[in-house]
């Protein structure tokens, strides 16, 4: 059905009005119907975040059945480094700090869950530095794994070889370990 | 100040370069959203330690040089006037948001344009990574080395289950929006496009035009980005961004083709009156430019106008834009005004290709 203002793009938005039992019915496009004001943006337009602010309040329901007590809990979980309370977090769909996924951490799960299609754990890229721990792991870990296989396939002498890496990287690993305090 | 050609040329640099599929994909971009492990996000933090963050990238990035990315230039946002700040959103080279928080906001920009790094934007660092045509892998590798680079002196912030920790849920994890700025005429003129576009969002990425408003195209230009940033690693995510790239741009080969052969002489005539108006039009709007403009380079990759460049829809996109028109005007025009000016300035830039 094309828009029946322009004519032109095809109709997006159809409003049925009953007026005194007179029915009329409109068919628009999404320019035009803004335009006659049947549809109002905030200033900044709509944007994905404001889809989100909306997916993260799916708990008001839940809210208002709850006693006084639990609703005083709720409300005041707050960030204890930048102070951002979490009914804030879902008003301005951003964190304040870091921290604050540590502060929330209780009621991130399935907000998580909703933005990243059932996702809550990250798969991607470790930093150098920050990481240099949590890289070592994961060398270890694929190595080990790769034990494994190799001791199941009977290939042994590979298996050894293996087994000396995961050795010098577990020596290795000991110093800067030792070395970093945080 | 060297500001100055990130200002007064329309095409980047790197964007003369010809990169795989570049009848079809304009561009491919990587962004990672990074932030400082102990520092407050922008949209709380306190004014003096985001001029600190903002002072440490100028003491310790200003004309410093790494691989390809040649003499970074630090500008102030706060210190431009509002046509540069137009302009340099126009060539995407930051975005409407650090314009609008200017107040501590900086960019640092390669000689080349080809990266850029955003301060204080919604993330105290916004790393952009360009590369012509569809060159998605290739510009993740070179922006995960320039990543190192900074990190060598960052401590970002990061959590082993949760990766790298970004002011807006959706961006946790990755950090990572890669996307690909494509021309798809013959898919809009079909309406394929309209049914690609929900199936496309159920693969967890996204289709949105890029300029021009709601969920119009104008231009016919459409950017394809992923959605998801958490539970998959950045190489599945341009894998997966890439194989629907690829399909997208064999269905837009195959929908000219099907228009070349159902109705050539009907396209060949839409697009010489398109060529037509752009070369002697004395006024016209930036929605009509645009789609003359995207018939036109429709025309040159089928071979049906010669001895223009295809480069020029790119640069005719940016030049057009009102920043950009008033920057060259040398002052603030009104619509009318620009419309005479974009008419004269496409005139004047298909007359050097003849």
């Amino acid at each position: 059905m094309e828009c029946q203002e322009c004519h032109e793009r095809p109709a997006t938005l159809h409003v049925k009005q009953v007026i005194n039992g007179q029915e009329t019915k409109v068919s628009m496009c999404e320019t035009c119907a803004k335009k006659k004001g049947y549809i109002t943006y905030p200033e900044e337009g709509y944007s994905l975040h404001d889809l989100l602010t909306g997916l993260f309040n799916f708990d008001t329901i839940k809210m208002t059945s709850m006693s006084d007590n639990q609703l005083n809990q709720v409300k005041e979980l707050q960030c204890s480094k930048c102070g951002m309370t979490f009914s804030k977090f879902k008003q301005v769909g951003k964190f304040g700090c870091a921290h604050c996924y540590e502060s929330f951490a209780s009621k991130l799960e399935p907000i998580f869950r909703r933005v990243h299609s059932g996702n809550t754990k990250h798969f991607g890229k470790i930093p150098k530095r920050a990481g240099s721990g949590l890289q070592l792991k994961k060398q270890l870990k694929s190595y080990r794994e790769e034990l494994q296989q190799l001791i199941e396939a009977e290939a042994f002498e590979e298996a050894a070889k293996v087994r000396d890496k995961i050795k010098a990287l577990e020596k290795g690993d000991k110093e800067p370990e030792a070395g970093d305090g945080s | 100040m060297s500001l100055e050609h990130f200002i007064k040329e329309a095409l980047s640099p790197w964007m003369h370069e010809q990169g795989p599929d570049n009848d079809i994909v304009m561009s491919s971009r990587i962004r990672l959203a990074r932030n400082f492990a102990n520092v407050t996000y922008p949209i709380l933090a306190e004014q003096e330690k985001l001029d600190d963050i903002r002072s440490f990238f100028k003491k310790e990035y200003e004309h410093q040089t790494f691989q390809n990315y040649k003499n970074l230039e630090f500008v102030s946002i706060k210190d431009l006037t509002p046509v540069e700040k137009s302009v340099l959103v126009e060539k995407h080279l930051i975005s409407p948001h650090l314009v609008k928080h200017d107040e501590h906001a900086a960019v640092m920009i390669s000689q080349n344009e080809q990266v850029s790094v955003m301060i204080n934007e919604e993330d105290h660092i916004r790393i952009q990574l360009y590369f012509p045509g569809l060159q998605l892998k290739k510009a993740l590798e070179e922006a995960f080395d320039f990543d190192d680079w900074i990190e060598e002196k960052v401590n970002y912030a990061y959590d082993e289950t949760k990766g790298y920790l970004t002011s807006c849920p959706t961006n946790v994890g990755t950090g990572m929006r890669a996307s690909v700025m494509m021309h798809l005429p013959a898919l809009s003129m079909t309406k394929q496009i309209n049914r690609m576009i929900p199936a496309i969002s159920q693969l967890g990425l996204v289709v949105r035009g890029i300029y021009g408003e709601g969920s119009e195209a104008l231009g016919n230009i459409f950017q394809i980005s992923n959605q998801i940033t958490l539970g998959k690693s950045e190489e599945d995510i341009v894998e997966d961004l890439e194989s629907v790239v690829n399909q997208l741009i064999d269905h837009e080969r195959v929908a000219r083709n099907y228009i070349m052969k159902r109705s050539g002489i009907e396209l060949e005539d839409r697009i010489f009156r398109s060529y037509g108006v752009l070369q002697y039009s004395r006024k016209i709007e930036s929605k009509e430019a645009a789609k003359c403009i995207s018939n036109v380079r429709l025309g040159i990759d089928l071979g049906i106008i010669e001895n223009t460049s295809g480069n020029i829809l790119n640069e005719l996109m940016v030049l057009t834009q009102p920043g950009f028109l008033q920057q060259y005007a040398n002052r603030t025009l009104n619509a009318g005004e620009r419309d005479v000016l974009r008419a004269s300035l496409i005139r004047e830039r298909l007359k050097l290709e003849n």
